[in-house]
């Protein structure tokens, strides 16, 4: 059978061909739309790695592919900048972050949503308002209090507020535990568990979606964040992260921008390779995100 | 309860002791709920505390003083308030930012939409599509930007390039002040997959019966969109434009750093001397008062611009969420 089959591919008619190559051109045409945004969409990646692959001369002449190749960029970013300080930096802002929001929200979570108490409707709308805050507003009163404790400079007034709850993550998780049914906390409930052993032998075990999401949205965020750490460590060059440092990058580097291309592209790396390995929990929280509630 | 088995006369006093009982108990149980709700609560009564109210207060009381962070506040009254009015870049600054709002938005939403739509209609490799237009959400504000400044360079930038190739003109973009927010604009939609993402889950949540029930009575595609799709959809695009409201806001970073670096200054603290390059045109609301009070330390006037913010955003949220009531369609009738 699969010779046969293989055979008949392999002696096409000509009416076939045409009709495939009619089928091809059908598909492209439906979807011409799509290819061409897909071009769009991923035309800057392609530019930005040329350019990093390039030296500084041919960067700046206006050539659009590298010749030669110049992989030394990359070593040269490293040597020439204290990249690993940063990068280091970077992780232990968006690891403890992480961490912080995890243990903090996720209790306040669970009295949003599975406690029955007075004022908890109020506490919800508390907590949206939150959301919607721009930072901007509480800002200079935060900046006052941390200067007072001698912490600007350093990396904790980013860190330290994330272990008293974070409004966004509190909001998504409470919107997730809502969908548990209620049997499962009945049955623990019926078995003489306590409220903690509930959260974290029921409900924690089956929100790891949305808990996964936020772990993810809180390390993307602190990762990528710019006007706290611009803020808080802008002055002390030994506690820059990786987005004040490469803001920074170009003036030091004389518009060097193969290198500075480079660099933007060994700081956006971390980040597209966590979203590869964790794809569905990246979509699916995003999508729990724009559940209306 | 050997008690139970004794005569009679005992069991009124005795109901009552067993009723006394077991509304101690009954208390002690609902305060010892109350106390596990404090305690879960915790982390976010400490963390509105410190980090909400408290700054939120503090806010409104630094606007009406003269403060340096060195000497203590000295109470000025409303002149903060009444400097707005001559600070040659707050109102440059307000524009620049109700541009954002109120063009580069419902752009970027529209955006968005159209993306999704594409997405939707996808025969295959539809979760291909879905990861390359989320992909750029992903990459820092701060490497996009310096992308995007490089990528739009006038006379180097492969954008030009291509441009040149093709005999078209080739704009200034981030030098120019006229097109510095457009090009904004443009990395905004670059970066507009988390937006697309939940308009495409809801695209396909529609009902195919409404649909069919559509095509039945002779509906066109573009009356499909506009009268089915749009009206089912229509709690998300209200929460994309609240979202994207919210965000324009606080528009700070790409501002800040395509303002220093397309004007060839250092974006690091303490500069800012090329903030808003070309003429202002990126000076928004938020980077003139991180300016005003962290570089330039008028602690109160960045007060009193964080209240007026305040006031905005509760003002502009407000009026959305009253407007969705004539726009917004739900099966229970509120969202």
């Amino acid at each position: 059978m699969v010779t046969v089959a293989s055979l008949t591919r392999r002696t096409p008619t000509r009416a076939a061909t045409r009709q495939r190559r009619a089928r091809f051109l059908a598909a492209v045409g439906q979807h011409s739309v799509a290819i061409v945004l897909v071009i769009i969409f991923l035309a800057p990646f392609g530019f930005i790695v040329m350019t990093a692959l390039m030296s500084d001369a041919q960067a700046l002449s206006g050539s659009l592919w590298p010749h030669p190749f110049r992989w030394a960029n990359f070593h040269d970013v490293f040597t020439s900048t204290r990249l690993m300080r940063y990068a280091g930096n970077t992780m232990i802002y968006a690891l403890l972050s992480t961490a912080g929001v995890l243990i903090s929200s996720i209790p306040v979570a669970y009295a949003l949503s599975r406690l029955r108490w007075r004022g908890r409707q109020l506490a919800l709308v508390v907590v949206l308002a939150a959301m919607m805050l721009p930072t901007q507003v509480t800002v200079v009163p935060q900046y006052v209090m941390f200067a007072k404790l001698h912490w600007v400079g350093h990396l904790a007034p980013l860190i330290v507020p994330n272990f008293f709850g974070d409004a966004f993550s509190i909001f998504l998780l409470r919107q997730f535990f809502l969908t548990i049914p209620q049997d499962y906390v009945d049955a623990a409930r019926v078995d003489g568990a306590g409220e903690w052993r509930i959260l974290l032998s029921v409900v924690v075990p089956l929100a790891r979606p949305a808990i996964s999401a936020v772990a993810l949205f809180s390390f993307l965020y602190a990762w990528n964040d710019f006007f706290g750490p611009l803020l808080y460590v802008g002055e002390n060059t030994s506690n820059w992260t990786l987005s004040v440092a490469l803001a920074n990058f170009r003036s030091l580097y004389h518009v060097q921008w193969n290198l500075t291309m480079a660099a933007t592209l060994l700081f956006m790396l971390p980040v597209l390779i966590l979203f590869l390995a964790a794809q569905k929990a990246f979509i699916e929280g995003v999508t729990l995100t724009g559940v209306k509630g | 309860m050997t008690v139970a088995t004794t005569a009679p006369p005992d069991a009124a006093q005795q109901a009552a002791a067993q009723q006394a009982a077991r509304r101690r108990s009954a208390r002690r149980a609902a305060r010892r709920r109350r106390l596990t709700v404090l305690a879960f609560m915790s982390p976010w009564v400490v963390g509105f505390g410190v980090f909400f109210a408290y700054p939120l207060v503090t806010t409104a009381v630094l606007s009406f003083t003269h403060y340096d962070l060195l000497s203590s506040p000295k109470f000025i009254g409303l002149a903060n308030y009444r400097f707005m009015a001559r600070d040659p870049n707050f109102w440059p600054s307000v524009r620049n930012s109700a541009w954002m709002i109120l063009i580069a938005v419902p752009v970027t939403v529209a955006f968005a939409f159209c993306v999704a739509l594409t997405v939707s209609k996808a025969k295959r490799g539809a979760t291909a599509l879905r990861t390359v237009f989320y992909l750029p959400t992903l990459a820092p504000p701060v490497a996009a930007t310096l992308g995007f400044v490089f990528l739009l360079n006038p006379r180097t930038g492969p954008i030009n390039q291509v441009l040149a190739l093709l005999h078209l003109p080739q704009p200034l973009w981030f030098d120019d002040p006229h097109l510095a927010k457009p090009s904004l604009t443009l990395l905004g939609m670059w970066g507009v997959g988390a937006i697309m993402i939940i308009f495409l889950a809801a695209l396909l949540d529609v009902p195919v019966h409404l649909y069919e029930a559509a095509a039945l009575d002779g509906a066109n595609a573009w009356q499909r969109l506009v009268h089915v799709t749009l009206p089912t959809i229509s709690p998300v695009i209200l929460f994309a434009v609240i979202t994207g409201v919210i965000d324009g806001l606080q528009y700070f970073t790409q501002g800040y750093v395509a303002g220093t670096v397309a004007g060839g200054g250092d974006a690091g603290a303490g500069s800012g001397s090329s903030l808003g390059y070309p003429e202002g045109s990126t000076l928004f609301y938020p980077v003139w008062l991180y300016q005003q009070g962290f570089q330039y330390f008028h602690m109160g006037y960045a007060s009193a611009m964080a209240v007026v913010l305040f006031v905005i955003s509760l003002v502009v949220t407000a009026a959305l969420l009253r407007s969705a009531r004539h726009w917004v369609h739900t099966a229970s009738g509120s969202w």
